[in-house]
């Protein structure tokens, strides 16, 4: 069963480095983000399956800090204009 | 038979993963790509929380799965119709 | 096959991790750049989780993707545009000046000299440092620091001088960013999706952030960490046009910045009061003074990287301003 446990995540690090290729090719800021949100993702997943693989409780709370704040930087990029208003 | 549930839930999750990930390598435009990404990647990561829930077999550490598969979830809903906005607005700019 | 996997995974980790750096120092363009270097603090905190450092995970978490990428990013959108959109000689050419290319090989060779001596130096300092001197010891004292997680002994206790001097850095910090003068008000207000987003990040950021405090006592966690995770909860916020962002104003601004190095010099000066070494705490009260510090270190810590990503002085609002949004919030 561990061994299902490492190869489920050499197989998401491999998903990751596919988005490594679109995060590096682009061609737009669009482009980029999509593909950080997709490390972000498949970052999740890994530090799941190691917090199992391993027997570490924390990696799981790792892996929410690392969602929640993927939605902080996405949440940055949208290009929220400022104001002076008043 | 709870190892192999969870196996089957793992590899599924697994399949869906990289199925989103080569989408977003082989589609052709930002939009189509935003599809692949949170549909498959999002599944993905559902089933593999599920699996991994069966297989810890501690009802603490299933809750806490759920919760972060809900959060990816909630997020990347939203943060899809932000980069898909973001890129249109930069469309009709000059 | 589970360390060939293994393996493999941390080859692959280790491209990426390279890979993200180098494209994110080599582009032109600074929006992209940022861009990677987000998706380098995400990899890096998988790399730390992979590592099981599960504190340093959090705060690369917390900090290193989330914050630094906002921050970043709102610094370069008011970067001016270049006149022109970066020449293709531009590697040769330093500020418009031509540098020469023996200049530019001499820097490299003493670069790559440099780092083969740093290279050197680290590979004979694990080869021949005793592995667990320092392990040993923290375990034997783990019971009288008042705290069950190495990390926050050694933060906290053992060290607390060091995690001290570093909230007075913070402080600093603060100093240059408020002589930046007063800021624009905010951005403008969120459409209906982010305001979706919104409602449901922010409660379960702040919650996470006093979770992570709490639980710094026993497992990985911590004030540093629950501090960057409330500061993201005010990012946010501001992002998303509000005007209340849960830094207080004035006075009490400043009595929140000063709250984490000024709890733990009270501290450390009672103790000293008492006949004690400077910041040594009685055992029986360890932990409860360690909580006490950590939840006015997290307090300036998330005040000090808000302030940050405001930029300057954030402007006092007049009281009918105040209301009006508040009404406008419960309509």
């Amino acid at each position: 069963m561990s061994e299902l446990l490492s190869l489920s995540a050499l197989g998401l690090m491999l998903s990751l480095f596919l988005g490594l290729l679109r995060v590096l090719i682009g061609p737009g800021a669009g482009d980029r983000m999509l593909a950080t949100q997709l490390i972000g993702t498949a970052g999740v997943g890994i530090l799941l399956t190691l917090s199992l693989l391993h027997d570490q409780p924390a990696l799981i709370d790792v892996a929410l800090l690392l969602a929640l704040l993927a939605a902080v930087a996405a949440a940055a990029f949208t290009g929220q204009q400022e104001t002076r208003h008043d | 038979m709870i190892n192999l549930l969870s196996s089957i839930l793992i590899l599924a999750g697994l399949f869906f993963y990289l199925a989103g990930s080569i989408g977003l390598l082989r589609l052709p435009d930002l939009y189509t790509r935003l599809h692949a990404l949170t549909k498959a990647d999002n599944l993905g990561l559902g089933l593999l929380a599920a699996g991994l829930a069966l297989y810890s077999q501690h009802p603490l550490t299933a809750l806490k799965l759920l919760l972060v598969w809900l959060a990816v979830l909630a997020a990347s809903a939203a943060s899809a119709h932000l980069i898909a906005r973001q890129a249109r607005r930069q469309e009709t700019r000059p | 096959m589970n360390t060939a996997s293994l393996l493999v995974f941390d080859g692959l980790l280790l491209l990426s991790i390279v890979s993200l750096a180098w494209a994110s120092l080599a582009t032109r363009d600074e929006r992209r750049s940022v861009i990677l270097f987000m998706a380098f603090g995400l990899v890096l905190a998988m790399a730390w989780g992979r590592l099981l450092a599960p504190d340093v995970a959090l705060a690369e978490a917390a900090i290193g993707a989330g914050l630094s990428g906002a921050l970043l990013l709102a610094a370069v959108r008011k970067q001016p545009r270049p006149l022109s959109s970066g020449s293709t000689r531009g590697s040769r050419y330093l500020d418009g000046a031509q540098v020469r290319t023996v200049s530019r090989w001499g820097v490299t060779l003493l670069c790559a000299a440099l780092a083969g001596a740093l290279a050197w130096a680290l590979l004979h300092a694990f080869n021949n440092a005793p592995q667990d001197a320092l392990h040993r010891s923290i375990s034997a004292n783990l019971e009288a620091s008042g705290v069950s997680n190495p990390v926050t002994a050694v933060l906290l206790n053992f060290r607390a001088y060091d995690t001290l001097l570093e909230l007075a850095v913070l402080l600093t910090a603060v100093l240059g960013i408020i002589s930046l003068g007063q800021t624009t008000t905010g951005y403008t207000p969120a459409g209906p999706v982010f305001e979706g987003l919104v409602r449901w990040l922010v409660p379960i950021l702040i919650l996470t952030a006093g979770y992570l405090l709490w639980v710094g006592a026993h497992a990985p966690g911590g004030a540093f960490q629950a501090g960057a995770t409330l500061a993201a909860a005010g990012v946010v916020l501001r992002l998303a046009g509000r005007r209340i962002i849960g830094l207080p104003d004035g006075f009490m601004l400043r009595i929140v910045m000063v709250a984490g190095i000024g709890v733990f010099l009270l501290v450390g000066l009672t103790v000293l009061v008492l006949g004690r070494p400077f910041l040594d705490y009685p055992p029986a009260w360890a932990g409860a003074l360690i909580l006490m510090i950590e939840t006015a270190a997290m307090l300036s810590i998330a005040a000090t990287l808000l302030l940050a990503f405001v930029g300057g002085q954030p402007r006092s609002m007049p009281a009918r301003a105040v209301a009006n949004q508040q009404h406008e919030e419960m309509s």
